[in-house]
């Protein structure tokens, strides 16, 4: 089983695969072996990530733990080399970043997933396919695999919301919860429709008959010429950012969140949006070097524009879901930006912030998972003076909400002060002008934060409200890890960088070889 | 004459007459018996069909039995008993007279057999006239009822027109090239100076011949109305069998006998591919029945394989016909028949359960499946996402793989449009799991599922989730397959 051993990151697919199918063979009425086994396959893989992120040696730099299988051979005039799809998996400093975060939101996901009663069997089935194909995504450095995963990890969002998913009402109209799972699944699939034809035509013009990034790579300047590389840059820019929630392609996004039951949400913003983003590193920025250099000042302008629209629309939201999700959108928009400064700063800021906000956003989604539990409503303008009768989800909340708006010590400040400093460096005046529009992002994000803290927990307490339970110990558990990792990063973020540092060096050394 | 290298063909023709003829001696309680004859007896054919490795041609290379004609004849075989197994419990409570039903369809397989082995023309007229008759009766085979008359008719009335056309562009062809045999019409065809009218609107007849009985856009007419009026277990056949038969057919002639024509049918095909990709999809999106539904996703299947026929052999810009990644692409179209087949009984297959107890076969009718038959429901939303070609699922691996093929060949345009048309086909998809899972039970019919459907549903989609994940196996044999028509010469 050289798919299960320590050291070969496929176990990070394999096991929640392998968890799928034993779950499948329980019988769905005994609710808490279902609950004891996912924990248990959670944690292992909790641990494997945990392994891969320490094991991982960043003063070596480049890809660790390879694992390589030559899965269906091509038959077609190749030239010297024989045509392959390969599964390929190996860990670099992002991956090992990405794989860490999706174990930590895999893990609290299914702690927080407990509360689930109906057909709990079949959520965590498609709960770990989904997480599966995450993993997948971050650890193939095949086209083709990437593309399986990619694929894998948009599949099952359509039945999690739909069946376990809530619906939202506004003033005027309904959001239900099948709307906003069949607007999710088709504009994420639209989106990578848009990467399918960009893979297949890398894979045509490099005319290596492989789809192994490497041997594509290795026939960069001879056969992607500068507008093949324009046109599908731009190409896989979209496609991915569908999925970072880029401006203006990001509608599915809050809707898709607020629907979602509160484990998907966390998986879904925490995780997934950040695909996107590690896609357009991984395919577009590695096989498509100058047509990144070309794209990235409209990817900060968007980025840019996904800051403040939706921290502006982030405030005019009611609900908490809503607020939440807006807001997850307004923090792509640095992680886009990031991205956009082609610069070592800003590259380290922008993964860093893709861990930072991943476990952030899913503290919030806990919060406020937690808090919909107890009260059956998300509306700001309902609730009131929280804090008093649940004082840790009060704390958890202003922690998560004091990460979102930058505050010093905490991981958020980190990851978004690398970012202004990489903008602010790069595009001489422009830089200058979008940089302060990400600060002005920053300030906004602030009064919405601290004006849903003020009403919502701090405020007047509604005394019609009845007692409610604060948390549970298993509740407790599971965002204490999120809150130890906010706070590590915070604190102590040097080893953090140095990892991811390792990873984005290579992107950006070829990225400015071929300018 | 070497009549041993078709002798499967012989024990099928006995087959069907043992069949007839043991339907005598039943009485009407008995009848279920006549499925388990026709399913050992084709897996007993199936077995020797498996050892049968020799290789040749009959009566002059009218029938050539090579690796591609042996890979057909165990797919059709196997096929075969699929659809005899998925018939049994619909037939033993909707149709009368079982046995002629069972010996027609072994008739049809029979056919499709042939027709892939065929090496020139007539040969391949004769066994689609064979095929289409059988499924002239299979469509109409529930006589009372008034849909699946009025679907008979216009598939018997189509059909025949289509196959009109088919022999009159033969006729024009035999006429100014003096022969029927594919590797006989490539060499005439390669040594002529210029092609003449006349023989290019014989080859454009076949062509529209092909695509009526492939039911390509804006050939489809007949096609959603057959599938609505046939007996379920056919309109399964229907849409596999038949399609995949003509593609077989197509692979050989196309490859091997027209080929230095390519820059003449290539657009022809590549139109109707896009029209066809499109057309069914969007036709698709408004349908209520679920037969009707898949009439039209399988009408946007036929596209995806139309555009792998267009692409068999590349054009290069000043008109010189390339077959350097033929194999690449016949692959491709292989595989993805396997994928789709499979997929497509699947889904038919939980149709017929859902059917047999509530007779309901609109897509409401499967609201709330989930809570009732987790199995039933968990194998049609997996084959829905084959059919959109989401991963894990064979539909996934092989779209991909066909694409990229089709891709290769210089055709990344209209991939992209395959790739939209397959964006659209997965709303409806969706639609269909949505009631499977998402919408509250509508009624409390129960659904009863015995123990042998059971096992043929793991069997299919334990089929289907390894040919997504672990393709090379199945890709072996169809390389083997392929490897015998385009030998390199």
């Amino acid at each position: 089983m050289e798919f299960l051993s320590f050291s070969n990151p496929a176990s990070l697919v394999a096991l929640p695969i392998l968890g799928c199918f034993i779950l499948f063979f329980i019988p769905g009425h005994r609710a808490n072996l279902v609950r004891w086994v996912s924990t248990i396959f959670a944690f292992t893989v909790l641990i494997i990530s945990f392994y891969f992120f320490l094991a991982f040696d960043h003063s070596e730099g480049g890809r660790q733990f390879i694992y390589e299988y030559e899965w269906l051979s091509l038959i077609g005039p190749w030239g010297e080399s024989q045509g392959a799809i390969s599964m390929s998996v190996g860990i670099d400093g992002i991956a090992a970043m990405m794989v860490l975060l999706t174990g930590i939101v895999m893990f609290t996901g299914t702690v927080i997933s407990w509360n689930i009663n109906v057909n709990n069997k079949d959520f965590f089935i498609l709960y770990f396919l989904l997480l599966s194909g995450v993993f997948g995504v971050f650890i193939s450095y095949d086209l083709f695999f990437f593309f399986f995963f990619y694929e894998l990890s948009v599949l099952p969002m359509y039945l999690l919301i739909g069946k376990w998913g809530s619906n939202s009402k506004f003033s005027s109209f309904e959001r239900t919860k099948e709307y906003s799972a069949m607007k999710l699944t088709l504009v994420l699939v639209a989106g990578s429709a848009l990467i399918w034809v960009a893979i297949i035509a890398m894979f045509v013009q490099s005319g290596t008959g492989s789809f192994h990034i490497d041997e594509i790579q290795k026939v960069i300047p001879d056969k992607f010429s500068s507008e093949f590389q324009s046109a599908f840059f731009l190409m896989l820019m979209i496609g991915f950012g569908v999925l970072a929630g880029l401006w203006p392609f990001h509608t599915w996004s809050p809707d898709g969140h607020v629907a979602a039951p509160t484990a998907v949400s966390m998986v879904h913003a925490g995780v997934l949006m950040k695909l996107g983003a590690f896609g357009i590193i991984r395919v577009g920025m590695t096989l498509l070097p100058e047509g990144a250099q070309i794209w990235m000042p409209l990817l900060i302008g968007l980025g840019a524009v996904n800051v403040i629209y939706g921290a502006l629309s982030a405030m005019g939201q009611t609900d908490l879901k809503y607020v939440i999700g807006y807001s997850s959108v307004s923090h792509m928009g640095y992680v886009l930006m990031g991205l956009g400064t082609l610069s070592l700063v800003g590259l380290n800021g922008a993964v860093l912030q893709m861990f930072s906000h991943g476990v952030m956003t899913a503290l919030f989604f806990a919060v406020v998972g937690m808090i919909y539990e107890r009260t059956h409503t998300r509306d700001s303008l309902v609730l009131s003076g929280l804090a008093k009768k649940m004082g840790t989800i009060a704390v958890l909340f202003t922690l998560a909400g004091l990460t979102s708006l930058g505050l010093p010590g905490l991981s958020g400040f980190a990851a978004e002060l690398l970012i202004f400093i990489g903008i602010f460096q790069s595009y001489e005046i422009w830089g200058i002008i979008l940089g302060s529009l990400a600060v002005i992002g920053a300030a906004i994000t602030a009064v919405y934060i601290l004006r849903l803290l003020s009403k919502v927990f701090f405020g007047l307490p509604d005394d019609t409200l009845p007692e409610y339970l604060d948390l549970t110990p298993r509740e407790k558990f599971a965002a204490g890890i999120l809150v130890i990792f906010v706070v590590l990063v915070g604190l102590w973020p040097f080893p953090f960088v140095k990892v991811i540092e390792s990873g984005v060096e290579p992107v950006l050394l070829q990225i400015v070889g071929a300018g | 004459m070497n009549f041993h290298l078709i002798y499967p063909e012989f024990f099928l023709i006995g087959l069907a007459f043992l069949v007839l003829t043991v339907d005598f001696f039943l009485s009407e309680k008995e009848k279920y018996l006549l499925n388990w004859v026709s399913a050992i007896g084709m897996a007993f054919i199936l077995g020797i069909a498996l050892f049968m490795n020799q290789q040749g041609d009959l009566y002059q290379g009218l029938l050539i039995i090579d690796g591609y004609a042996s890979f057909f004849r165990i797919f059709f075989l196997a096929i075969g008993i699929v659809v005899t197994l998925i018939s049994r419990d619909y037939v033993d409570s909707n149709v009368s007279n079982p046995g002629e039903y069972y010996a027609i369809l072994i008739f049809t397989i029979l056919a499709s057999i042939s027709l892939a082995s065929s090496g020139e023309l007539l040969t391949a007229y004769v066994s689609l006239e064979i095929l289409s008759f059988g499924l002239y009766v299979l469509v109409a085979y529930d006589r009372y009822n008034p849909a699946s008359n009025e679907g008979g008719v216009k598939f018997i009335l189509l059909g025949a027109f289509s196959s009109a056309l088919i022999l009159y562009g033969l006729s024009q062809t035999y006429g100014l090239i003096g022969t029927t045999r594919f590797n006989e019409i490539a060499v005439l065809l390669n040594s002529m100076e210029n092609i003449s009218i006349g023989m290019l609107i014989g080859f454009v007849l076949i062509l529209a011949g092909i695509a009526f009985k492939l039911a390509a856009v804006p050939f489809h007419m007949w096609a959603p109305d057959a599938y609505e009026g046939a007996p379920i277990p056919i309109t399964a056949w229907l849409s596999v069998c038949s399609k995949v038969a003509i593609v077989a057919l197509a692979i050989r002639f196309f490859t091997n006998g027209i080929f230095p024509l390519a820059p003449d049918w290539q657009p022809i095909l590549m139109i109707l591919a896009v029209l066809t990709m499109i057309g069914g999809n969007l036709l698709a999106l408004v349908q209520k029945n679920m037969k009707r539904l898949l009439a039209y996703s399988s009408i946007g299947h036929a596209g995806y394989l139309l555009m792998g026929l267009a692409a068999l052999v590349g054009v290069s810009d000043d008109g010189t016909v390339s077959k350097d990644l033929t194999h690449l692409v016949s692959n491709g179209l292989i595989f993805h028949m396997v994928a789709y087949g499979a997929t497509n009984f699947a889904i038919f297959f939980c149709l017929i359960i859902v059917y047999n107890s509530t007779g309901r076969e609109d897509i409401q009718g499967l609201s709330g499946l989930a809570s009732k038959q987790p199995l039933v429901a968990l194998v049609m939303v997996c084959s829905l996402f084959s059919l959109a070609g989401m991963p894990v699922f064979a539909g996934f691996t092989s779209k991909f793989y066909l694409f990229n093929a089709v891709a290769s060949q210089g055709f990344l345009l209209m991939v992209g449009v395959a790739i939209v048309a397959s964006l659209i086909s997965l709303y409806y998809y969706l639609t269909v799991a949505r009631y499977l899972y998402i919408e509250k039970i509508s009624n409390d019919s129960v659904i009863y599922v015995s123990f042998n459907s059971k096992l043929i549903l793991i069997a299919l989609l334990v089929f289907m989730v390894l040919a997504g994940v672990y393709p090379s196996p199945l890709m072996d044999l169809i390389q083997t397959a392929t490897d015998s028509i385009l030998k390199i010469d």
